[in-house]
């Protein structure tokens, strides 16, 4: 009965690091990432310059486009995974990520807000004068 | 009995969020020293965010100098994309390499790295150092500050990477496969691959949102 209580701790992952893998697993995992990376990669440069798609539409493929990209990169290349091993990982990640949307959505609102309530410059120095 | 309730219990709760678990005693030293690099490239991630939101904020302060889509050249951008990613690629099979204490494939792998870093950087100055001779250096525009010190910085890293890549080259030929090396080759897959991911950035919100008519 005791034994219950001893359950081993399932051991962490470090980040980068993979589960248990034959060699030729690894390196298809690899080939998979660089693939689809490729893929999104030429799918980007190819929206930034074509007419085929409505003009207004580009820049948020761009940006969904970078962030697939982004999500290959660290599926594939760094390894992070949702499983119980890499919960460190992706929780250091989360936060992370948190910052940097508060960083750049905090200061592109901001400033935006203060661009649309600013008089031009020309006004300003006439005020001045 | 016992053991089927504790394998049920298993799965149900896979991370153990239920059970108390005696202290399985410190991490070891490989996931702790990996984990704290990991802590590092996300803080170093948190400031090339605070350059991307000066690059978002003053992307249209041209002052009458020249605007993205007029310096940018899509060609060399693409090729320094396909670099770095395929630098990438190179560095996981180095890795790997090192996991399986195979010198060759090692050595093979990270020169590879080596070179591709190497023609990402010599494209990336000669951009520079075309823009500065044309007149259009970091002082012309609030524009080109942002644009020079966004990419200059990600460059400035993937500088350190190929000096800490030719360090990590020279440590195996003289110490081997020991734990310590592998634990710094861990970090610098991790450091090569966290460079192309801002790269990502770089390339999208930079060239391709900025050098749009």
């Amino acid at each position: 009965m005791s034994d219950q209580t001893h359950i081993p701790a399932g051991h962490d992952l470090a980040p980068g690091e993979e589960e248990q893998h034959s060699v030729g697993e690894r390196i298809l995992g690899y080939v998979v990432g660089l693939v689809l990376a490729l893929l999104l990669t030429a799918t980007s440069f190819f929206i930034a310059g074509t007419d085929l798609v409505w003009q207004p539409s580009i820049p948020v493929a761009l940006i969904v486009l970078a962030i697939a990209q982004m999500g290959v990169h660290l599926v594939f290349f760094l390894h992070i995974t949702t499983g119980p091993d890499n919960t460190n990982n992706v929780l250091a990640l989360a936060f992370g990520l948190l910052v940097v949307f508060l960083v750049v959505g905090g200061t592109v609102w901001i400033m935006s807000h203060l661009n649309g309530n600013m008089p031009p410059m020309d006004q300003i120095m006439r005020m001045r004068t | 009995m016992s053991m089927t309730a504790t394998v049920g219990h298993a799965h149900a709760d896979p991370h153990h969020i239920g059970i108390v678990i005696e202290h399985p005693g410190p991490a070891s030293k490989r996931i702790v020293t990996a984990y704290g690099f990991w802590v590092f490239l996300l803080s170093d991630i948190v400031m090339f965010s605070c350059f991307f939101a000066a690059y978002a904020v003053l992307s249209g302060q041209t002052a009458d100098g020249p605007k993205g889509s007029e310096i940018f050249e899509q060609r060399n951008v693409a090729i320094e994309t396909v670099c770095l990613l395929l630098s990438s690629f190179t560095c996981g099979m180095a890795s790997i390499a090192a996991d399986v204490r195979n010198r060759f494939w090692f050595y093979l792998g990270m020169a590879v790295t080596c070179v591709l870093g190497l023609i990402f950087l010599v494209i990336e100055f000669r951009e520079f150092a075309d823009l500065v001779a044309r007149g259009y250096g970091p002082s012309r525009s609030a524009f080109l500050t942002s644009f020079f010190s966004l990419v200059g910085c990600h460059g400035l890293h993937v500088s350190a990477g190929v000096l800490w890549l030719l360090t990590m080259m020279a440590q195996v030929f003289a110490k081997g496969f020991r734990a310590d090396v592998l634990r710094r080759m861990m970090c610098f897959a991790l450091f090569w691959h966290a460079l192309d991911i801002i790269w990502v950035g770089v390339f999208s919100v930079v060239y391709l949102l900025g050098g749009a008519p």
